[in-house]
Parts: structure tokens; sequence; C-alpha cells
């Protein structure tokens, strides 16, 4: 089945289908919807307004057997930063829009009244329909709903009340293959789904099988590739431990944010980590392993049932953990999954909402560790909009701005997540830099300069930070644009048959001869692409630095600042 | 002298969770330490010492603290 461009005009209720334009074939993923909305949207423009659009894009690899490769690409003017986004997430809609032959959704304009809809891709193409019963619903009455009403098959793509109010923390969660939920977590792309009145986008399950060029070289290439995954060992702690495996590794390291980001190491670290969350696990009968979409042999998920044996959460993520655990000196981890499956529920970003509760305990609405009352204001005041609760959905800027503090870590108004910068320079090279905001795994210097991954740089030292962000965030935006899941990087940073492997498969598949030069220029062009856009949006290099209290408060255990000044800064995008 | 241990992830299975106190030699290695708590060294990742960094192979000294990890990743 030959990609097409699906287009759903919410303003006139229409929907077309279109070649894929000879500029676009080479993109997937975030290299997609990056190239798209930088063509389309106006940089000026209200991200929550109808010149606005929401662009969705497996990668180039989604729908194959190629191991790890079911990560989905949302993108659109973040509501959130002002900037262009991409958030990705696993879940089982990548390949299913792969397989269904599309190449990216795009969902241009806004309804005139307050009806709301949900779209309903098949083989036949995009539908609209009016949606009244689940207005309202948190996502796991969504995919329960649509259970019964289509079978448990299908692919949802959904908002829960967050997304419904147009909260700039917002996200867009996707059905995982135990019909649990995955999120496209950052930057407020829910917020944008619903300005456009779209409850839901429910997918078709099929058996049709993308194309591929050549078969025997492509399962080759698969074999080689899966066999450096899986036989990586730290695939394997992944397996066992989950990423919260590096609470303990990162507070011992000193770069544990603590108390608002007045620490850098968590009394409680040991309560909270991946350790504990692992013995936790199996005396509850609980998975420590667990895959969020299908082909995936990290196995990095888990699924967490509380004190009863009763299923609690899943994709229980080390950022989360952090930071509605140390960030808000929280040490129960029970506490913090019942937020973190509020959360999913309410279809709110983990790490934006737990920072600004972070910043609502130092503005001392809340006391820091009281978990049961971050589980309650969630409850009684996000879910169901209160004035407090929407200034929480909002963000960690929004608190700060409400209630007159300081010490507010963002970077272009997005939270900075559980790697503090004064410790770990490298990754505030990243923060600072990043087209998107604060966001660790646009260039994820953590690798080298903690975990010994591709090499190793001192994380107190300024000396190669900025080379080392500046080469991870261009490898990172082409492994975003392949429908990879961004953990396949520690195996491509040091066994020297990955990567070659994976671009073996993507030659393979579209029967075209990338070299590994290709791929690193594919990198540089899409941080090019977002970085105009941003320009163009009116960002400049001022915005890419860090909050002044990283430079004036010291922290513990190294007693140290932020010391990397902006013209060292602005260097990043000499290339 | 005495030198605090600290295992992390599969490490501590069969030793132990909780820091620990030992007495070794002057003149000490990180690498020595490890081999003689039945580690392989080749599935060490990152040796911490006093919350830095350390080389397999420098000197210890009394009361340093020791942070052992096996090779992990996440983010």
């Amino acid at each position: 089945m030959a990609e097409k461009i699906f287009r759903v005009d919410m303003t006139d209720l229409s929907t077309s289908v279109e070649d894929v334009p000879a500029d676009w074939m080479g993109h997937g993923g975030r290299g997609l919807t990056s190239t798209i909305v930088a063509a389309e949207v106006e940089p000026t423009c209200h991200p929550l307004g109808n010149k606005n659009k929401l662009v969705i894009a497996p990668g180039l690899l989604s729908g194959t057997i190629a191991a790890n490769s079911g990560r989905i690409s949302f993108g659109a003017k973040s509501p959130l930063t002002g900037t262009i986004k991409e958030a990705n997430a696993g879940g089982t809609a990548a390949q299913m829009l792969a397989k269904l032959g599309c190449k990216a959704i795009i969902i241009e304009g806004m309804p005139a009244g307050d009806n709301w809809y949900s779209l309903h891709f098949t083989a036949d193409g995009i539908t609209i329909n009016e949606e009244t019963e689940l207005i309202g619903k948190g996502n796991f009455a969504v995919v329960e709903t649509i259970a019964t009403r289509l079978g448990d098959k299908h692919g949802i793509i959904t908002i829960g009340p967050a997304g419904e109010m147009k909260l700039l923390s917002a996200n867009l969660s996707i059905k995982d293959p135990d019909s649990n939920l995955r999120s496209g977590g950052r930057g407020g792309l829910g917020a944008v789904m619903g300005s456009k009145q779209i409850k839901f986008i429910a997918i078709d399950p099929t058996d049709a099988k993308v194309q591929i060029a050549d078969n025997d070289a492509f399962n080759a290439a698969n074999r080689t590739f899966a066999k450096a995954l899986i036989d990586n060992p730290i695939s394997q702690a992944l397996g066992q431990y989950g990423t919260n495996v590096l609470v303990n590794i990162i507070n011992e390291a000193g770069g544990l944010p603590t108390r608002n980001f007045t620490s850098g190491q968590f009394d409680g670290h040991e309560e909270i980590s991946g350790e504990t969350m692992y013995d936790t696990i199996v005396e509850r009968d609980g998975k420590p392993k667990h895959n969020c979409h299908k082909g995936c042999v990290i196995n990095c998920s888990q699924i967490y049932n509380d004190v009863n044996k009763k299923y609690k959460t899943s994709g229980f993520e080390y950022e989360s953990i952090w930071a509605m655990g140390a960030d808000c000196c929280v040490d129960n981890l029970d506490h913090i999954a019942e937020a973190d499956h509020l959360m999913d529920d309410i279809g709110i970003d983990t790490i934006e909402t737990s920072v600004a509760m972070g910043v609502a305990m130092e503005a001392g609405v809340l006391e820091f560790g009281d978990g049961a009352e971050v589980c309650r204001i969630l409850k009684d005041e996000v879910t169901t909009g209160t004035p407090l609760g929407r200034i929480i959905g909002c963000g960690a800027g929004s608190v700060g701005r409400a209630y007159g503090v300081t010490r507010v870590p963002v970077v272009k108004n997005q939270a900075i997540p559980a790697y503090d910068p004064r410790a770990i320079k490298g990754i505030g090279i990243t923060y600072a830099t990043s087209t998107q905001g604060a966001d660790h795994t646009m260039g994820y210097t953590i690798a080298t300069n903690i975990l010994g991954v591709g090499g190793t740089l001192d994380p107190l030292s300024k000396e190669g930070q900025v080379e080392l962000s500046r080469n991870l965030q261009i490898a990172t935006a082409a492994i975003d644009s392949t429908g990879m899941c961004l953990f396949i990087a520690f195996a491509a940073l040091d066994d020297e048959n990955c990567l070659p492997a994976l671009i073996d498969m993507i030659n393979a598949r579209f029967g075209i001869s990338l070299t590994a030069d290709d791929v690193t220029s594919l990198g540089m062009s899409i941080l090019k692409t977002e970085h105009a856009f941003n320009e163009a949006a009116g960002f400049t290099n001022k915005d890419d630095r860090l909050p002044e209290f990283f430079s004036q408060e010291p922290i513990a255990p190294h007693n140290v600042v932020w010391d990397i000044n902006g013209e060292e800064i602005d260097t990043f995008w000499d290339f | 002298m005495e030198i605090t241990i600290k295992l992390f992830a599969y490490f501590r299975d069969g030793r132990f969770k909780e820091a620990a106190s030992r007495f070794f030699d002057e003149g000490t290695t990180p690498r020595k330490v490890i081999t003689s708590l039945g580690i392989d060294s080749d599935d060490v990742g990152v040796i911490m010492v006093n919350n830095r960094h350390a080389d397999p192979d420098s000197c210890l000294q009394q009361d340093d603290v020791l942070a052992v990890f096996p090779k992990i990743g996440g983010g």
C-alpha cells in the first residue's frame, strides 16, 4: 500500500487523502512532523487557535518487524513553550497507522460550535464522528468504552479532561497492547487536540503489511540489530529495574534534584529506587518486565500492583518517580504510583505536573512530602478544573507566576526534568539549547556524563559539554525519525554492529543507500528546521538560558552552580 | 583502613543491600575491593568514590565511600 498523507479539516469537518510530496518522502516520525509544522504552521500563531496543526506520524520503520520500532510522533506548535514541539510514545498506534498506509495525519482548523468529535481511521480513510458519551471522561474510560463499541484490538489516541480543558501540560495518551496507556507527554499537545475538539482517534486493526523493498536484506539487518539490543547489558538492566534504576546512581552523583531543586540528593532515595520498586513488584505479583509495543526486546515497562495486588500503573518511569518523589520529597512509592495513575487518567504530563507540585509546595500551597494531598489535588482540583487545578495543570511556570515563586525550574516554560544541570553540566546545555524547552531526551548527556556510555566526560567540568550535547541532539533527531525507541542508543553508542544494522534496515525498507553521514545530515537538518521555526516565532539566543537561580544557588553535595555562560552556550549552533 | 561500600542493582543479590563498612589494607583500590566481593570487573559500569566518578585503580583513603554500579541506563 503506497503511503499517503491524511488531512482532517475540523473547520468544515472534511477529510482528504494526498500523495506524499517528494520533499517529505525521506522523512518519518519527528523529522516529518517538524517538516510539516515548519511548512504549514505560522510560527507566530496562537497554539490553541485555528492556525495551529496537530501532525501525527509513525516512524520510517514503524509497522515493520524491526525490533523496537513502534514509536509514534506528534508535532505542533506547543502551547506550553511557544516553540515547535515533537512528543513521541510507544503503544500500538504507530504500527497500525503505518500498516494502513499512513505517512502522516494532519489535523487543522477548528469547529465553530461546541460539539466534540472523534476520528476513526480505517482502510478506507478517516471519518469524523460527533462524540458525546466520553466528553469529560478519563483516558481509561475512553479505552474501556471503545473496547465495548469497536472491540479491544483498536489503536487509540486520546485526551483526558486536561486536554479538553486545554491545560498547557495536557498530553496525548496512546493505548498499549494491554489496554493501558503510554504518553506523548511533553509540551501540551493534548491541549492542541482539545482545541480542535477531538476527544479520541480510533484506528482499525489490520492484516496489511508495510512494503519492504528487499525483504532478505531487511530480515538479516533486523537480526543483527535485535541481537545488539538483546546482548547489551543496559537493555538487560532496563528489563529488570525499568528506567527507575537511575534514582540511586543520579542521587549518588549528587544530581538528583530534590525539594524543588534545592539539593542534589534525597534522603528517601532508597524507598523510591528501582531496586525497591523491583522487590515490591515481585512481592505483589506484578510484572517487572513489560513491553509498550509489539517487537520491543528491551521491556523497560512494568506492571506495578497496589498492596492488594491489583493493577495500579505501568510505564512507571524514572522521571515521573523522581518528580513526584525527590522533587516533592514524597518517599512513598504507592503515593507516587497513585499519582502516576491519576495523571495518566487525567491525561497530563507527569514531569510538568509534578515539578509544578514542587513549586506549589515551595509556595506553601501544600507541604513537601504530602503525597496524599498531591493525589487529592489531582482528583479534586485538576480533574475538575478548579482555579488551583488549572494553575497546576498549566505547569511549573504557571504556578511560579501565580504564587510569586522565583525558583522555578523551567526553560522556555517547560519543566526541567530529573537531572540537575549544576551537577551534570552536559544536560544543562541540552535543556538550554533544545528546540523544545527543557527536555532530557533531546540530547541525553547522562549517558556519557554519568553512565559511561559512549565514553566518559566529567559531569562537573565545563569542558566538552556543548559538543557532547550537540552530537547527541543531532543523533537523537535522526533516531526520533525512524520510529525507534531512544533506548536503542545505549547499544548504538557502544556496539559497533548496532547503528550500521539500523541504517541497513532503512535502506532495505525503501530501496535506498543512505550512509552514516546521511543520517547525521538528516539529524542536523531537523534541528535547523526546528530552530528556524522558533526564531520565526520570536525566540532568540537569549531564550537559550537556564533560570538565574542555577547560577546563584549552589547545591549539595558538590556545592556547585551553573557556570557555562551565554556565549559558550551559543556555540551549540555552530554547525 | 575502613571503607564504606554501597552496592546497587543486582550486585546486591547474595551480598548486602545497606551500605557496609569493611576494613582493607592501606593503598587498596576500588578494583581490589570489588574483586574481594566476588564481582567480575567486566560487569562493573560505574565506580564512584565520595560521589565522584573514580578510576578502578585509584588509591582509596580512610573513610572513603565507594559506590559500585553494574552497567545500567534509563532516561
